[in-house]
């Protein structure tokens, strides 16, 4: 009973709070301190909220898939909401921090420049970068597992490359390609490839001794073993490096941008709307990036899912 | 392992070494080469060959300065000039390493918060540990410079604002490994402090504590060296107060190809050394509680 008033309490006092911010004039938080008092219940109440839909989670079946979608979700609303509050309330300049919805407002009004800068940043360098970089790191994997030599030789240069930062190659090919994409698809190369040999590298060994004894009993030849043992135990694997490579190779691509661009590109974006303190626009194009970022990898996992449905930690997650 | 295999190693460790410097030897040789042939064309000059490859080792602005030259740069601005002095990669180095540091210990102590957190309390974790996956897709680095302007705007600069991107790229993988660490217990173990009806708290420091450290150590290798990361990148916009990033920046722009190679290796070095010593330290942490 007691929980049930609470969870009501909360959901009245999150709609009080963004009335609030939506009535009043900007610097309410100047003019009437008192109105934090508002904020601060509605924080502590929606945390009841919160525990209150984790327990849900104990009872399965729908419950418990309502429960793991809705309570990331209204703690990142909640987060919205504060951070609105807050920005509105105490009237922080633009240049600080926007406010969300004026950061969306920016991203809505300026579509299509986002899309041209997304099409020239995304969809040329780091898709380009992204395939070469590990397709490249795959098949340089395969190799190296077949020969004890190349492995002692590369594993500990690729285990050197991952302790470097390697964003600093990006000046070196921006003279080597010129200012366009292909320069920054040259540093996605890089930077993917070490990350993607070292994870099929071990993904590759992680044979099963009884599974190689068997392939052996079968007679199976070279090509067989690798397409029907060690691809699909490596697969965890290298699902691990592409998820790991999709965030890397669209912070290359950005990063490159910073030193030489065509007039166009994310990271260009960035850099000249930070020179003229339009910091909604910047802001638009971090969230574009974010939504870019987050959707590779979230198609990543669900690819993965589809491929190695047989792993026992796909298995073993309830839908 | 026997004493025959470290051999084999060092073996292909060596020659995987003198190829990489042959094939860079080659590279800087047709990059500077064509270059040269280029200016040469451009002027109606004729050249040969044996011309051409006796001055591609001595460009002034290579496209790939050949490794003597970036090592001849490194001795240059290490072992010739002051500490003191902004020409000396030191100096720079030793500025990149402060925000590393420090953001790396930030990060470090944020991402074990959060994971104890996490481990103690499920509404925390329903409600966070989907965010801070999330929050490794979008490409922090990306927005690094607006971070150091935009504090710059409120007069804060110098050490925090990189130290801040460095501790946001640092505290993911502590907080992963360290989730998992806290849950690695072993269950008899776990069972048995239950049986002695111990407190979460008495739990904690006499078992999941121990039983995280090796996880920890993982990720305190992979985290080291993304506060690296993000301290150079940090130190892109801010080209004036020096670091290595502003060097590789001010290097791009002026041509200086053999300041940005010797800015690169510098950070390499750096790199492995921080990592080489987070494993140092694990070692002999580990070791005093039996691990290999």
């Amino acid at each position: 009973m007691l929980s049930t008033i609470r969870q009501i309490a909360a959901v009245i006092l999150i709609a009080l709070q963004m009335s609030l911010v939506v009535t009043l004039e900007n610097g309410f938080y100047n003019r009437h301190m008192g109105l934090l008092a508002v904020l601060i219940m509605a924080l502590l109440l929606s945390w009841f909220l919160l525990s209150g839909l984790t327990r849900l989670s104990d009872v399965g079946g729908f419950r418990s898939r309502v429960s793991k979608l809705s309570v990331p979700l209204i703690f990142a609303f909640m987060l919205l909401l504060v951070w609105q509050s807050l920005v509105c309330g105490f009237d922080v300049p633009l240049v600080l921090l926007p406010a969300p919805t004026l950061i969306v407002t920016a991203a809505w009004h300026n579509l299509p420049l986002l899309w041209a800068d997304f099409q020239q940043t995304y969809l040329k360098a780091v898709v380009a970068g992204y395939l070469i970089g590990c397709g490249s790191g795959f098949l340089v994997a395969r190799l190296a597992v077949r020969s004890q030599f190349l492995q002692n030789g590369l594993l500990p240069f690729g285990n050197f490359m991952s302790s470097i930062p390697i964003v600093g190659i990006a000046p070196v090919m921006v003279m080597w390609f010129g200012f366009d994409w292909p320069s920054k698809a040259a540093v996605v190369v890089i930077m993917t490839f070490f990350p993607m040999l070292i994870n099929t590298v071990a993904g590759l060994q992680s044979v099963d001794p009884l599974h190689a004894d068997l392939m052996r009993t079968y007679a199976a030849k070279k090509s067989q073993i690798f397409f029907k043992n060690q691809l699909p135990q490596a697969m965890p694997f290298i699902f691990n490096a592409l998820k790991l490579n999709s965030t890397l190779a669209l912070i290359g691509a950005i990063v490159a941008e910073f030193f030489g661009t065509p007039i166009v590109g994310m990271g260009f974006r960035i850099s000249t709307e930070v020179g003229r303190m339009n910091m909604d626009m910047v802001w638009a194009t971090i969230l574009v990036a974010a939504l870019a970022g987050s959707a590779s990898y979230g198609a990543l996992s669900l690819l993965e899912r589809m491929i190695t449905f047989w792993h026992p930690s796909i298995r073993g997650v309830k839908h | 392992m026997s004493g025959q295999w470290y051999k084999q190693q060092w073996l292909a460790v060596a020659t995987m070494f003198i190829l990489l410097t042959i094939i860079w030897y080659l590279a800087a040789l047709i990059l500077n080469g064509n270059q040269l042939i280029k200016n040469l064309e451009r002027r109606q000059q004729s050249w040969s060959y044996s011309q051409i490859i006796s001055e591609a080792y001595a460009v002034k602005r290579p496209a790939l300065p050949a490794p003597h030259q970036v090592v001849a740069e490194i001795y240059k601005s290490v072992f010739q000039t002051k500490v003191t002095s902004k020409r000396s990669l030191l100096y720079h180095a030793q500025i990149t390493l402060n925000s590393t540091l420090l953001g790396f210990v930030l990060g470090s102590l944020l991402g074990i918060a959060i994971a104890i957190g996490i481990v103690h309390n499920r509404t925390l974790e329903a409600s966070l540990m989907p965010w801070v996956i999330a929050s490794q897709t979008i490409p922090i680095l990306a927005i690094a410079p607006i971070v150091v302007v935009v504090l710059g705007a409120i007069n804060l600069t110098g050490l925090i604002p990189k130290a801040l991107i460095s501790m946001y790229l640092s505290f993911f993988p502590v907080t992963i490994g360290m989730v998992k660490g806290l849950r690695a217990a072993d269950k008899m173990h776990m069972e048995l402090m239950l049986t002695y009806n111990a407190s979460a708290r008495q739990i904690f420091w006499k078992l999941r504590w121990f039983a995280a450290q090796p996880y920890l150590f993982a990720s305190l290798k992979v985290a080291i060296a993304s506060s690296l990361v993000g301290a150079i990148v940090g130190e892109l916009p801010t080209g004036a107060q020096g670091g290595l990033g502003s060097r590789l920046l001010s290097g791009s722009y002026y041509g200086q190809t053999v300041q940005i190679w010797s800015a690169l290796l510098m950070s390499a070095l750096l790199g492995s050394l921080l990592v080489w010593l987070v494993g140092f330290t694990e070692k002999r942490m580990l070791a005093r509680r039996g691990g290999q």
